[in-house]
């Protein structure tokens, strides 16, 4: 579709505009130069986000620990859930944390094209950028709820493990699996506006899907592989593991995991991809 | 330097029709994966049917041309014209569906003034955020800053989310950041159309001292006085393709505004196509007619008695409607503005809700001879614009020939704007020019 060549036309750039044809490599050179407006538009969205509300970035902590004292109170204490031997908050919250890092990031990116409509049919930036941008928002919400993480875990005299080191990849899994599918729906977002219907759906049945209430050890071993199809269920361990110690990482369900993951975002790259030049026509 | 700053080749975008405008929806999709091998087997067994053309439309076509850097090209053309896409294509928010461009230099492109504004954000945030959305980088706008600012008028409002910003205000700040776009071609869409006439003056002069420095500009409007003023070439387009690009910027806007060869040169429109529906007033017709209400053709004495007719159809009466035309001439300079509620408020004539048919005598022997244009306008007072001039209102032209004046020593076209005839009297004169002295003496 579109190539940028530097040319050394008394410095000028060429910039070449054709029909695309066929399929593409991503454009890292663009990319990289619109780096400071991606860095615009996470500005933007983490500045608006809690705007003229009256708790402001508290919503940050609340929301994962209001769901945590729901599911120690139903799970926990009702339901008798097993907790891998720490205590059930402690164990819920610290998956919680990934969880709506990874849901938060989902919906921002399935939305960011519908949302960012009035950007993309009037200025010319890489697309990509939107979805990128909403994603790293999250990120923000997800430290401020850690530091709850690591005050609770003082007052559970749980040690803190060299171990801690592995949770940025572990962040960075989790992003890269919300980026894999929330570029599926993101892109599929501008021709069909079912998504937006269908997200809270799928979220909500993905949480089910994902060892955050109850530890993994409770499925039967044989349909852990099933399990690890699903990223976020490694990511969920594997926080648990660094910070809590509990078990140990299944290194075969992450394997499983990092190539469902892989493939996830190979294929939302592709498709994103194929439905840029679209994008503008029909959104 | 005469190198090419912008080269188009053969570009044509072809836009399918409803699919543009309405969403699919996924079940719509399933329905039609599903339906998919009874067609191939439809198509094999049966006729083909025929793909239906109606549903395409090329909105470009063979669109093809250079532009040297330093050049202010205008591109003008009637709604539908492909102006927009053009732009749109040229500045990569969409791609042509064949042909290519090659453009040479940065481009920094004006589809809309103030684009991406967050109305949370402050002056000064958003001041930044357009400015990056805008393809600037920061250290660029935090030099331009104070520039930027001044320019704008709003240094005291700066830290006030721009959603208390009154309209005027957020349109200066917004153009205030367009403006210091600095990059080597400049493509613009339409943005002096907003604002004030004080603040359009200030944006064309801008404008003006943007393309002094040298600078590619690509320059859609409809305001023609502006492309006038500013381009030196100037690009039409009809139906998707060019029509006429020339240098000659005067006499192609004239031709254009006149319509010079289609069928509007005509002394009365009518709403054919079901166009501007309006519940405080849709026109259904505009024309010239006789003292006996028939309508009249052009040429026209300029000795005549000649009304102005407006048809048209209220379906809610509001008492800020202001019906009228504007006179323009040829060269595009505006005569006068007229519209109904013009004298004391007891003579103006009803609109009530209904068929409404208004009536004005053109002024006899006024204007000098030459073709005029009149262009329908209508308002709600100073609240919003129902028919705008220079905005695809309803026009018709009047070609005033003869008639100047019952004199023999008048029979031709004299220089001016105005041909009046005026009263010449002769009153009891001074016996001598001493008497002349001593009465301005006195």
């Amino acid at each position: 579709m579109l190539k940028s060549i530097a040319a050394s036309h008394g410095e000028l750039r060429v910039t070449h505009i054709q029909p695309r044809r066929g399929l593409r490599v991503l454009d890292f050179r663009s990319l990289w130069e619109y780096r400071e407006l991606l860095y615009f538009f996470c500005w933007r969205d983490i500045k608006v986000r809690y705007k003229q509300t009256a708790l402001g970035a508290t919503w940050a902590l609340l929301q994962p620990f209001m769901t945590m004292v729901i599911f120690s109170v139903i799970f926990g204490r009702f339901a008798k859930m097993p907790s891998d031997g720490v205590p059930y908050p402690i164990f819920a919250y610290c998956g919680l944390l990934p969880w709506q890092l990874f849901a938060f990031a989902l919906s921002e990116t399935s939305n960011s094209l519908v949302g960012n409509a009035h950007l993309i049919t009037k200025v010319y930036f890489p697309r990509l950028l939107v979805p990128v941008a909403g994603l790293l928002t999250g990120l923000v919400d997800f430290a401020i709820a850690f530091v709850l993480l690591i005050a609770m875990m003082f007052y559970y005299h749980l040690p803190i493990r060299s171990s801690i080191l592995v949770i940025p990849f572990l962040l960075l899994f989790a992003i890269v699996s919300s980026l894999g599918v929330g570029l599926w729906l993101s892109a599929l977002s501008v021709k069909y506006r079912d998504v937006r219907h269908v997200l809270p759906f799928i979220t909500q049945f993905w949480l089910y899907a994902t060892p955050v209430a109850y530890p993994s050890s409770l499925i039967p071993h044989k349909w852990r592989f099933l399990m690890g199809i699903n990223p976020m269920s490694g990511v969920v361990e594997g926080f648990r593991w660094a910070l809590l110690g509990t078990a140990h990482v299944d290194l075969g369900l992450m394997a499983v995991s990092v190539v469902s993951v892989l493939l996830l975002l190979a294929g939302g790259l592709a498709y994103f991809d194929r439905m840029e030049e679209t994008f503008a026509d029909l959104v | 330097m005469s190198e090419t700053a912008i080269r188009v080749e053969n570009i044509g975008k072809l836009y399918r029709l409803g699919s543009s405008k309405k969403y699919s929806t996924l079940r719509e999709s399933i329905m039609q994966t599903l339906g998919a091998p009874r067609r191939v087997w439809n198509r094999l067994s049966g006729p083909k049917a025929a793909p239906k053309p109606e549903e395409w439309l090329w909105a470009l076509r063979n669109i093809g041309f250079e532009v040297k850097r330093g050049e202010l090209v205008g591109v003008i053309g009637r709604n539908g014209a492909g102006k927009s896409t053009l732009l749109k294509v040229l500045s990569r928010i969409t791609t042509p569906t064949e042909g290519f461009a090659d453009i040479t230099g940065r481009v920094g492109s004006l589809l809309e003034v103030g684009t991406g504004f967050h109305p949370e954000l402050t002056g000064r945030e958003n001041i930044y955020l357009n400015g990056a959305i805008l393809g600037m980088h920061r250290a660029e706008i935090a030099r331009k800053f104070d520039e930027i600012v001044a320019f704008s008028d709003v240094e005291r409002f700066l830290d006030t989310p721009v959603k208390h910003y009154s309209s005027g205000m957020y349109m200066r700040l917004a153009f205030a950041v367009a403006a210091h776009i600095e990059t080597e071609i400049l493509m613009v869409d339409e943005v002096l159309s907003v604002g004030d006439a004080e603040f359009q003056k200030k944006c064309l002069g801008k404008m003006g001292e943007v393309t002094r420095a040298g600078r590619t500009v690509l320059f859609v409007s409809h305001n023609l006085n502006a492309v006038e003023q500013l381009c030196n070439r100037v690009i039409m387009l009809e139906g998707g393709r060019i029509k006429t690009d020339s240098k000659d910027v005067r006499s192609v806007l004239t031709g254009y505004l006149f319509g010079a060869d289609d069928d509007d040169n005509t002394t009365s429109w009518v709403n054919s196509k079901g166009q501007p529906a309006n519940p405080c007033f849709t026109p259904q017709r505009f024309a010239l007619v006789d003292s006996e209400g028939r309508e009249v053709r052009n040429p026209i004495r300029n000795d005549a008695d000649l009304w102005v007719e407006i048809d048209g159809e209220i379906e809610q009466a509001d008492t800020s409607l202001c019906i009228g035309y504007v006179l323009t001439s040829h060269e595009g300079q505006v005569l006068y503005w007229t519209y109904h509620t013009d004298q004391r408020q007891s003579d103006w004539p009803n609109t009530t809700r209904g068929p409404v048919r208004l009536r004005s005598k053109f002024p006899k022997q006024l204007v000098n001879e030459g073709n005029y244009r009149l262009e329908l306008m209508a308002s709600l007072h100073f609240r919003e614009w129902i028919l705008e001039p220079g905005n695809n209102a309803p026009h018709i032209t009047l070609v005033i020939q003869g008639g100047l004046s019952d004199s023999p020593y008048w029979m031709q076209m004299r220089p001016g704007l105005l041909a009046p005839v005026l009263d010449w009297q002769s009153v009891e004169a001074p016996k001598s020019a001493e008497d002349i002295i001593s009465a301005r003496n006195r």
